[in-house]
């Protein structure tokens, strides 16, 4: 018996010669720097891909049962959720193996990036990298349209509104991307074109190529702080580290092998207790209270869209993506050789921390949102009771008239309520009464005039409240202008 | 080509034979390429080469409008497709002014394309996404709109308010009513 399998597997091999090509490649060598904690810092690419492959896994399960059909889609997306076996886990597992491949895919590129492995003479493996990059991403935006809610409507509606924005051939885009005058079937059915076929196909693609760079070039050693890349003299070195190398099948695989498990086990625990991302409010365009919020790792371009200046807007929306691409793209190009170690670069260093940070805290904007109104604050946020204690009828309508016109909205009181205008509690510190009247009516400095909808009785009680908003014992502000006034 | 093996061929005679299928073939390559090409092409840029014009929709008798107030009309897109379910409705905010005064809003933020809010308490149009605010009267109030509120294209036809729209509303492609909105 033995024998015979034996011999079936000599057939193979005989056509095959998987010995002399696959097996050689699976044993290349890698330097034996990496047999130091350091190895540890070389598995998150093998992990993205790793999780790619899930992607794939569960991508297969879930197009077995979803419809990609405007009027179908989001029921079949319920219907996976409640009534096919399994059907959330799959759709949780596809969800946060996405939100994994994403976060090991910019950890892969901060440590090659950190650890000078994108120079000579690896700058094509970095190029390719960064295209996978934005395939990841671009499969993260088709995912998202595909859950096909409130948010994934709206959230194409962003993307048109900016598409639309380029000069002279923005309508027709437009048009181009949805399928059609509007969003629809043809729009869900071509980001299923895209999210299943088109950007998969490209993404396999790369990844061939850029795996292909990283056997043939070899895997980067450690870097050395005073070890500079010579083109002269690189390969030679590397050729002689390599002599002493370890194979990267088993011994190497050995750690990927742990972290990927790892991994794994993390997503899939995450994806039970957690379980799929929506599908939330249905995407009905007459539905006008849904809130669009973008996927997590949009947050940062969402606050970006919200805080610049609109002189601006269009060019940062445009161009700066083109600008930031092409300095990744290129960044082998004018920082191909020299120093590798992180200990020797600082500027490289800083634009890390200086990247991280500029996304942390435009994410958590994102999170805040402080620039939005918030819409249920005028009926749902009431005025805090210690701040009514002793006011005169006028100024209790006043009150009234601050809940029902709205301005709660944008503006909070003891912290409750919009936060796109200032807080209120203390405003009676900061404005005369002249000033408060002359906001109301006027509006300015990005809060609308309220001159038209405002009758002289509901501003003067308004602006009666305003006044007693201030902390007791402050003094109320007074106008460093002496005017003559009327009354 | 031949150098290694025996004599050469007589040159000239070959060569035009050859010459011409070579030719031949490299010009039925690329008329095959084309033929299929076109098709194709055309197929992908559809929607551009026959793009769908807005079209009218009755949005009720005017009775339905009391004068000087905002409502939230939906109907269903007149460009709608039949697989478009729920996305194939529409909606838009429909202000009677006096009178047969009337404008028509898109509900699409002009900053980026939200859904804005009407609040009659305070006549203004609130957006949840980027803060955008709007007047009554569809201009600008604030926030990052770069306009006021698309507007659209509508008649009155024996009592009855009908609208011309279909297409979702971008900067260079507003509503079918081509007004700026800077009303206020």
């Amino acid at each position: 018996m033995k024998q015979a399998i034996g011999k079936l597997l000599w057939w193979f091999e005989e056509r095959l010669e998987l010995r002399t090509s696959l097996w050689t490649v699976m044993r290349h060598p890698i330097p034996r720097d990496l047999r130091t904690q350091v190895g540890w810092l070389y598995v998150f690419g093998s992990t993205a891909m790793t999780l790619f492959v899930l992607q794939i896994v569960t991508g297969i399960g879930l197009g077995m049962v979803y419809v990609p059909s405007a009027g179908e889609a989001y029921e079949s997306l319920e219907h996976i959720n409640y009534n096919v076996e399994l059907g959330w886990m799959l759709r949780a597992i596809h969800n946060w193996s996405a939100n994994g491949m994403v976060v090991l895919v910019v950890v892969h590129m901060t440590q090659v990036f950190l650890m000078g492995a994108y120079k000579y003479p690896r700058e094509l493996t970095w190029m390719v990298g960064v295209v996978l990059l934005l395939l990841t991403v671009g499969m993260a935006f088709t995912g998202q349209v595909l859950r096909w809610d409130a948010d994934s409507y709206w959230g194409l509606g962003v993307g048109v509104a900016m598409v639309g924005r380029i000069p002279w051939i923005g309508p027709e885009l437009v048009e181009l991307m949805l399928g059609g005058p509007s969003v629809g079937s043809a729009t869900l059915s071509r980001f299923f074109a895209l999210h299943v076929f088109v950007i998969p196909g490209l993404l396999f693609s790369a990844l061939a190529v850029h795996l292909y760079l990283v056997v043939r070039k070899g895997i980067s050693e450690p870097p050395q702080p005073d070890e500079p890349v010579d083109p002269a003299t690189y390969e030679e070195k590397y050729e002689a580290k390599l002599k002493t190398g370890d194979p990267f099948f088993p011994d190497v695989f050995l750690r990927d092998a742990a972290f990927i498990g790892l991994t794994l086990l993390v997503v899939v625990g995450v994806s039970a207790i957690l379980g799929p991302d929506g599908p939330g409010i249905p995407p009905d365009p007459t539905l006008m209270h849904v809130e669009p919020v973008p996927d997590w790792y949009f947050l940062p371009a969402f606050a970006v869209l919200a805080l610049s200046p609109p002189s601006l807007e269009t060019a940062i929306i445009l161009i700066a993506p083109v600008i930031g691409v092409g300095i990744m793209l290129l960044l082998p190009v004018f920082s191909g050789t020299g120093q590798r170690s992180w200990r020797r670069r600082p500027v490289a260093v800083l634009v890390v921390i200086a990247c991280f940070l500029c996304y942390g805290v435009l994410w958590e904007l994102g999170v805040q949102e402080p620039w939005s109104p918030h819409m249920t604050a005028w009926s749902g946020e009431p005025v805090p009771p210690h701040m009514l204690k002793g006011l005169s009828p006028k100024e209790l309508q006043g009150a009234a008239v601050l809940q029902q016109k709205t301005c709660r909205n944008c503006h909070a009181l003891d912290g409750l309520g919009g936060q796109r205008g200032p807080d209120l509690t203390d405003v009676a510190t900061r404005l005369t009464r002249d000033q408060l009247i002359r906001q109301v009516i006027q509006g300015g400095g990005n809060m609308p005039a309220y001159g038209k909808e405002l009758n002289r009785f509901e501003v003067e009680a308004l602006v009666s409240f305003l006044e007693t908003c201030k902390p007791k014992g402050y003094a109320a502000a007074e106008s460093s202008v002496v005017t003559d006034r009327a009354d | 080509m031949n150098t290694h093996t025996g004599d050469p061929p007589p040159a000239e005679a070959t060569t035009t034979r050859r010459g011409f299928m070579e030719y031949f073939s490299w010009l039925l390559l690329a008329a095959g390429s084309v033929a299929a090409a076109i098709p194709i092409l055309g197929f992908f840029l559809g929607p551009v080469l026959k793009p769908r014009q807005d079209e009218w929709v009755d949005f009720g008798p005017l009775a339905d409008f009391p004068e000087n107030s905002t409502r939230l009309v939906d109907v269903l897109n007149p460009l709608r497709e039949k697989n478009d379910g729920m996305t194939g409705k529409l909606a838009a905010y429909v202000r009677r002014i006096e009178g047969e005064s009337f404008q028509i809003f898109s509900t699409h933020c002009t900053h980026l394309g939200c859904p804005v809010s009407w609040f009659q308490e305070s006549g203004l149009y609130m957006c949840p996404c980027h803060g955008g605010v709007y007047y009554e009267d569809g201009g600008h109030a604030s926030g990052p709109p770069p306009r006021g509120l698309y507007e659209f294209e509508h008649r009155i036809n024996d009592g009855r308010l009908v609208v011309k729209l279909g297409h979702l509303p971008t900067l260079q492609d507003p509503g079918s009513a081509d007004v700026s909105g800077e009303t206020s």
